[in-house]
């Protein structure tokens, strides 16, 4: 239950002073609390926990990091032309 | 978004694991704290594709699980009173208390209720002001943003029949706790990114520092876990002790200081015990004293509980690392998440669990 989901805002507004939103989840939306993130608009994709948003999900940060990973999957590649590749049980 | 279900990637996840296999000299042993990590790496076989000297423990960060028997008797005792709505994130409807589950009440006519979210409990006290309603808060600092919040909505819409039997657990004492062990076997940590997205980073560092041991800041997803053991590993080859931080698209140094502060406002520092660990100061979160309006625990006299555990449960040692799940003798036979006989058999985020839904086909010795 301590899982949190990235969601996509798609609707915001405003109840009792508080801000809400439909978030869509792949397909399946919800309504979501967005009291603690102020700065979260339509289009964002936040990190969702038993109904709150809990942070924007930084994209710039999340691209940086995949990059990081397909470069070691590079380096890999270059190795492999010179060693054996690892015979290693994979999948 | 695509970008999202890359870091379920199989290519890259394959050269993750390349790469972890180039680095690795030496046995080393890595605790991922959080129980949603564990699904992952069982759910995808994750500690059978590292190299043979790495062992992923299996730590306590299981919420349901570690909520003490005497809470659960507590919150039974409560939720079978009549004019009481109960409310509850589904996984606690099975976990076991001292003969029962707030399942079994439900059938005996009790009015418990799941909530997917902690305001859904706001509302039915909204609806049904002839009853009270108690929503069980439990869980990690990530899940007290939003309990805390009921708090704040209760008081601002003037609610009288709204309280929250709290139970909330922290996880650097839980990690310091671990450390003090006599029986310490972890050498590095993967620290539970959600917690940090709303708590910071700046917590571990003294427990760094204190104990030489390295903490990576850990995701969800495959790519995220493997990422966090990967930088946990090449520290410790490397022999650095570091506060590192493997899932910055979800987690900054100083977290969510708007959720900070409401949990400050709503909730105080307290000793806590753990199912089947036992206490740890200064490891949980209560209401603060001048809530006493809103704290169940004040609200309902629960007296006489007398806590009866399994005597074959040994989820003490599997919460802890000490044993994996297809070690207890119990496993698959007596206990099954159809008749728990433990709490990590029940939630989604419980160890025993994860192995029954994953592993229990393959004989213990090779898990083990
Ligand atoms: S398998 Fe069941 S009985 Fe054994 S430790 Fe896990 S929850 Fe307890």
């Amino acid at each position: 239950m301590c899982l949190g989901v990235p969601g996509q805002v798609t609707e915001v507004w405003e109840a009792d002073g508080t801000r809400f939103a439909t978030a869509d989840f792949g397909g399946v939306t919800k309504e979501i609390c967005l009291a603690y993130v102020p700065d979260v608009v339509v289009g964002d994709y936040t990190i969702v926990h038993v109904g709150f948003a809990l942070t924007k999900l930084d994209e710039k940060s999340a691209l940086e990091t995949l990059e990081l990973f397909r470069s070691v999957g590079l380096l890999d590649d270059e190795l492999n032309v010179i060693q054996t590749p690892p015979t290693a049980a994979a999948g | 978004m695509r970008y999202l279900d890359e870091f379920g990637d199989p290519d890259l996840a394959r050269a993750l694991l390349d790469d972890i296999r180039r680095t690795v000299t030496r046995p080393w042993a890595l605790m991922e704290v959080c129980g949603g990590q564990t699904h992952t790496i069982i759910r995808n076989g994750i500690d059978q594709l590292l190299p043979e000297q790495v062992t992923l423990i299996h730590g306590p960060g299981c919420p349901v699980c570690v909520t003490p028997l005497e809470t659960i008797d507590r919150a039974l005792e409560i939720a079978s009173r009549p004019g009481v709505i109960f409310c509850s994130f589904g996984d606690m409807l099975r976990v076991p208390g001292s003969g029962r589950d707030l399942f079994r009440v439900k059938s005996d006519g009790g009015d418990v209720r799941i909530v997917y979210s902690p305001l859904d409990a706001v509302r039915l006290a909204q609806e049904n002001p002839d009853k009270e309603v108690v929503f069980f808060g439990i869980g990690f600092e990530t899940t007290a943003p939003a309990n805390a919040m009921t708090v704040k909505m209760a008081q601002q819409l003037g609610l009288t029949n709204f309280s929250l039997l709290v139970s909330h657990v922290l996880v650097p004492p839980a990690i310091t706790a671990l450390m003090e062990s006599p029986v310490r076997r972890v050498q590095a940590f993967l620290a539970a990114g959600h917690v940090c997205t709303v708590m910071g980073m700046s917590e571990y560092a003294p427990l760094v520092e204190k104990y030489r041991v390295p903490i990576v800041v850990t995701g969800f997803e495959p790519l995220d876990v493997l990422q966090g053991i990967r930088q946990a590993l090449a520290q410790l080859e490397e022999g650095r002790a570091e506060l590192e931080n493997a899932y910055p698209r979800a987690v900054s140094p100083q977290g969510n200081p708007v959720a900070q502060q409401v949990v400050r406002e709503v909730f105080e520092t307290c000793d806590r015990a753990w199912r089947g660990i036992g206490v740890i100061p200064m490891s949980g979160w209560r209401l603060r004293e001048e809530l006493a309006a809103y704290d169940a625990e004040k609200r309902y006299d629960v007296t006489g509980i007398t806590t009866e555990e399994s005597g074959l449960c040994r989820s003490g040692e599997v919460l802890q690392g000490l044993i994996r799940p297809v070690e207890c003798a119990a496993f698959g036979k007596e206990c099954t998440p159809r008749s728990p006989l433990g709490a990590p058999m029940v939630s989604s985020e419980g160890a025993c669990a994860a192995y029954y839904q994953f592993r229990r086909l393959e004989p213990a010795a090779v898990t083990a």
